[in-house]
């Protein structure tokens, strides 16, 4: 179903909803990510293995209540401030932490795509998680007796990715780095898809990702969905916009003005773009 | 060509740890910089793995996320991501994982999670992203952190990832598959395990670094080796490399992005 992307979030991205914006550094749905913050979306149980700067800004926006993750930084420039100012000082209010490793989150995406109950893996040996969060836990491989850690799978309600293309029935392709995009897909109730461009007929891509359209609840155009993320082929990440963000963070007075004027402020993704390029002019 | 940093000193040093055709699970920061100018040096044929995927990447400038395109764009192959941890790395199919950590104890233990307890935190850190399970099922690791005794604490706020544990094999009894820290390179130089109990010692020092500097900046007792090797100062091939390496990547990070609207 092709729709506009306020409209898809507005029907399918509740209050209370678990929700993972995935793509690996790659194809974040920044775009997303900012419609829900238009909508005032609260109470979100947010999923995704880095939270990147989509996730600090929906945090620091008082859209979540919980936070599954499994590395919390800025890659490559430091802290993510919000997020830190959420765990450290519970400001603009607590956030609950369900903390993993990649390979745990990796593991526990597999499982829920496969509708299987928990996820395996030689993981969390001799490491303070597992006393920390009740979802890590150990099973016995009933053919040797091994321990191995056993992590519940992840089923969110609405996952949602940013692609390259579509084509008109809602065929979905990728290419480029996938991080657990695929499995996160397959794992979620409704799976959302914004794209840079919908085109008549996908070209034949034997061994790319291709979701088919029946798996797929709702595609929106979005030309530049993913910036500051990239879609390779398309557009470069904007490294400069990374290390630019702990300034803007790092105080709540300077972040919420930030997010007042590009993103409260505007009306699309369109809109949020053509701020920041009068900015910059 | 001016002085040394002492990053420049580190990044050096770990890139003469790794050799050619080593397969090599690549961090951000200094150990993207250490695999790199090991491979456009003496090591031409390493393979690089990052974990969002690019496999066999030779980027002609460094990434300042784990996922740039240019990572994608110049790689043998590029896999899903759990794939790279359950198929390559839990398979034991990394020769060399590199960490970074805020506190490091005299075992080798890590600590990327937290500063102060859990619950209640000083400091958030980002956590553990790929690196427990590296600590864990990479054949060796090397470590790269900057020495202050902040970070070389006599006991972890957090064990995010296993080195020797107590050491005298602790680990090796423990069922962890990969061997763990075989160095850690820092600001004066290497602390390597002590063959039989594991614990961290100084075993090389850089130009100009002594052993009282060494022991000022670790927060334990340091164990001195019987024998500590001079570190050989930098190449100037090695040098000229590495800052090429640096400004060409300087460059592009500057580089204004263009949106297709």
């Amino acid at each position: 179903m092709l729709l506009p992307l306020a409209d898809a979030i507005e029907r399918f991205v509740p209050d209370g909803a678990s929700i993972a914006l995935e793509g690996f550094t790659h194809l974040i749905p920044f775009a997303a990510g900012h419609e829900i913050i238009r909508q005032r979306r609260r109470d979100l149980h947010l999923i995704r293995m880095t939270p990147d700067l989509i996730y600090d800004q929906m945090i620091g926006m008082g859209c979540a209540r919980k936070l599954t993750f499994s590395w919390g930084g800025n890659p490559g420039v430091g802290s993510l401030h919000r997020l830190r100012d959420a765990v450290e000082h519970q400001w603009p209010n607590p956030l609950q932490l369900d903390e993993h490793s990649h390979a745990g989150m990796a593991a526990a995406f597999c499982a829920g795509a496969a509708r299987l109950p928990f996820g395996v893996l030689r993981g969390y040996l001799d490491t303070d998680l597992a006393a920390h969060n009740p979802n890590i836990r150990r099973v016995a491989c009933p053919f040797t007796g091994e321990l191995l850690a056993a992590v519940p799978a992840l089923n969110p309600d609405v996952t949602i990715l940013h692609a390259q293309r579509a084509d008109q029935e809602g065929n979905v392709a990728i290419h480029g780095i996938l991080g657990a995009a695929r499995e996160a897909a397959m794992a979620a109730k409704t799976l959302i898809v914004t794209v840079e461009e919908i085109v008549e007929k996908l070209s034949p891509a034997m061994n790319g990702i291709v979701l088919p359209h029946w798996v797929v609840s709702a595609v929106a155009q979005c030309r530049g969905g993913a910036y500051p993320s990239y879609a390779q082929g398309c557009y470069a990440r904007d490294n400069a916009f990374y290390r630019n963000w702990d300034a803007i963070a790092r105080e709540r007075e300077r972040f919420l003005q930030w997010m007042d004027r590009h993103v409260r402020g505007t009306r699309d993704h369109k809109e949020f773009l053509a701020s920041l390029e009068q900015e910059a002019a | 060509m001016s002085a040394c940093t002492r990053d420049e000193l580190m990044t050096i040093a770990a890139a003469r740890l790794l050799w050619n055709r080593c397969v090599c699970f690549v961090g951000i920061g200094l150990p993207s910089a250490a695999c790199n100018l090991a491979r456009l040096t003496h090591a031409p044929e390493i393979v690089l793995i990052y974990e969002s995927g690019t496999i066999g990447t030779r980027p002609d400038v460094l990434p300042l996320s784990i996922g740039d395109g240019e990572l994608a764009d110049t790689a043998t192959c590029v896999v899903p991501l759990p794939e790279i941890f359950s198929h390559y790395l839990q398979a034991g199919r990394v020769d060399v994982g590199f960490l970074g950590a805020a506190q490091i104890d005299k075992h080798g233990n890590l600590n990327s999670t937290v500063i102060g307890a859990y619950d209640a935190p000083k400091i958030r850190l980002p956590g553990a992203g790929g690196a427990q399970e590296i600590a864990s099922h990479a054949k060796q690791t090397f470590v790269m952190l900057s020495a202050t005794p902040r970070s070389f604490v006599e006991q972890l706020d957090f064990r995010t990832s296993a080195g020797f544990l107590e050491g005298s094999g602790a680990r090796s009894r423990s069922g962890a598959r990969g061997g763990g820290p075989r160095a850690v390179i820092t600001d004066f130089g290497m602390l390597t395990p002590h063959p039989q109990t594991e614990e961290l010692q100084l075993t090389a020092l850089f130009p100009g670094a002594t052993v009282d500097e060494a022991c000022s900046k670790i927060g334990w007792p340091l164990a001195i080796a019987d024998r500590i090797d001079a570190i050989a100062p930098p190449t100037t091939s090695e040098l000229e490399t590495l800052r090429a390496l640096n400004a060409r990547t300087q460059a592009a990070h500057a580089r204004l992005v263009h949106i297709p609207l």
